[in-house]
């Protein structure tokens, strides 16, 4: 089973790493949509200190469900995942595999793009420090959760902008959390509860969404 | 009647025989509905007396708080069905909470413009981000994808299957939604700017919310069989019963 | 509750604007709902009604 687990993971990050550039744009994507907010809003630091957490949280959340079209769609057009659902075995950590090659190449980034941008922001030290650990955290489940979403829309016209729909109502604890220990870094009221908290919805979803994911690629493909 | 004959409750379970079943209690249900709604507001306009910290715009709450709970309260009966459907790979069962999704939607946008007209004159603005509407506004969206999810696919099983396995990720993360929106509503804004601080409950307004709610429950339910007979019509269309159904009609 | 006059009920303490607002929308939402769903009884019934009509004519014709 963790051979299994291995195979996709080497599969899914070899494929990605011969299509360099799907992953590199959802990262670009990210800078870019930070850098919007900026312009947006004018440069007045203390402003964009307070706005931080927020702006950095919401784009890595819309970066990584861009990429969530890369997860399952490419391997059901080229019939790949009829293959897998066949497999001896279990779906759930073929899923699981999938899931964790889709975090080392969209979520990771994102993880060690923030500081800089968060500088961008003038966050302090400790800010920016406190923010890598909880998109660390947080942008796993966000992996977790989109999987869900994409295998419930494999192969539905206009699963794109669907996806998004179904999936960001789910994201809102993660964000509340994510950007609220950054926050509370900030104002000084300390980030170890959100974190804990994120860790614990790591946990669970850790447990629940490959089972979901799996049970909805089975109703996507019968 | 001998042993072999009992009844169950199981025969309705078909579509064509939950039909005539829904086109019968219909009727009733909106009878019922339209008396609980009249008693509530007689109740709320005509019993109920002046709030002393609000005055007379507390009064929204007879159709506000009876809403969020109708919308929250089909929310999880969508999910229980959905989840039979799904399980016991029932039809009927799946039809009725894709029927049920649009009453839901309604009761939740109800609740969130009544919200918003509450909050206007209570704390001065149009939307206020206290826990309760901003929770009311994911809701929204959890419905919304729902319903564009089924309405995307074309295949009425996929749909109905793809639809449950949302319905109940939704069920299982609205206690984790509101339980984070409510932390951050604290959080953010201090427990003094709530909903949840409405005027201490006079018995007869919490009576009237109560008769309000069940009146709304009422419709829902009519409203549910209403529409749930349309489905069946339609995705049984197929079949020689429905041919004959509307054979009698036209 | 006694109002006085029909003059102070529609006022609503001078938040008839907000109370009646909810009120009516609630109302128009839930009628509408209504007519939706009778609308959609009709439209259903018609193309039925028209499916299997076709589908009599096409069947009588093979025949």
């Amino acid at each position: 089973m963790i051979r299994a687990l291995g195979w996709v993971l080497r599969r899914d990050l070899l494929l990605a790493f011969r299509r360099r550039g799907d992953v590199v744009n959802a990262l670009v994507f990210f800078v870019i949509v930070v850098s919007l907010f900026p312009l947006g809003v004018g440069p007045e630091a203390s402003q964009l200190r307070n706005m931080a957490p927020g702006v950095l949280w919401v784009a890595a959340l819309l970066a990584c469900m861009l990429s969530l079209a890369r997860l399952y769609a490419p391997d059901h057009q080229d019939g790949t995942l009829e293959q897998m659902l066949l497999a001896g075995e279990p779906l759930v950590v073929l899923v699981m595999g999938k899931v964790i090659a889709h975090w080392l190449v969209s979520g990771l980034p994102l993880v060690l793009m923030a500081p800089m941008l968060g500088l961008q922001f003038d966050l302090p030290g400790d800010a920016l420090a406190v923010l890598c650990v909880s998109l660390l955290i947080g942008t796993p489940i966000l992996s977790l959760i989109g999987a869900v979403g994409a295998a419930l829309t494999l192969g539905v016209r206009g699963s794109g902008v669907l996806v998004s729909l179904l999936v960001l109502p789910l994201y809102v604890p993660v964000l509340i959390f994510g950007a609220g220990s950054v926050g509370a870094t900030a104002s000084g009221t300390g980030a170890e509860p959100h974190l804990l908290l994120l860790g614990g919805f790591l946990a669970l979803a850790l447990v629940l969404a490959p089972w979901a994911s799996a049970a909805a690629l089975r109703i996507a493909m019968e | 009647m001998s042993k072999s004959q009992r009844f169950s409750w199981f025969v309705f379970s078909s579509p064509q025989s939950f039909y005539p079943l829904a086109g019968t209690l219909q009727p009733w249900f909106a009878a019922l509905a339209f008396l609980l709604c009249a008693a509530g507001l007689y109740i709320g306009f005509l019993v109920a007396p002046t709030d002393a910290q609000q005055g007379e715009s507390y009064r929204i709450i007879f159709i506000h708080v009876p809403a969020a709970w109708m919308s929250m309260f089909i929310y999880l009966v969508m999910g229980f069905w959905s989840g039979v459907g799904l399980v016991l790979n029932t039809r009927l069962s799946s039809m009725v909470a894709t029927a049920l999704a649009p009453t839901g939607a309604l009761f939740t946008f109800i609740a969130l413009w009544s919200g918003a007209l509450w909050g206007k004159p209570t704390w001065g603005t149009w939307w206020v981000w206290d826990a309760r509407l901003t929770s009311e506004l994911i809701l929204l969206f959890l419905y919304i994808g729902f319903m564009a999810l089924q309405a995307a696919i074309d295949d009425p099983r996929r749909a109905d299957k793809a639809g449950a396995v949302l319905a109940l990720v939704g069920v299982v993360n609205i206690p984790i939604i509101y339980f984070s929106v409510q932390w951050w509503s604290t959080l953010h804004q201090g427990a003094s700017v709530s909903m949840k601080s409405a005027p201490t409950m006079a018995a007869t307004m919490l009576l009237g919310m109560l008769v309000m709610a069940l009146g709304f429950w009422m419709y829902s339910i009519a409203a549910t069989l209403a529409r749930v007979r349309c489905v069946i019509l339609e995705r049984e269309r197929h079949t020689d019963w429905v041919a004959a159904e509307i054979g009698g009609q036209s | 509750m006694n109002w006085g006059s029909w003059q102070n009920f529609f006022a609503m303490g001078g938040y008839g604007l907000y109370v009646w607002g909810s009120y009516a929308v609630t109302l128009v939402v839930l009628i509408a709902e209504i007519v939706e769903l009778v609308m959609r009884r009709r439209g259903v019934i018609g193309r039925l009604a028209k499916y299997y009509a076709a589908r009599r004519r096409n069947d009588e014709t093979e025949a």
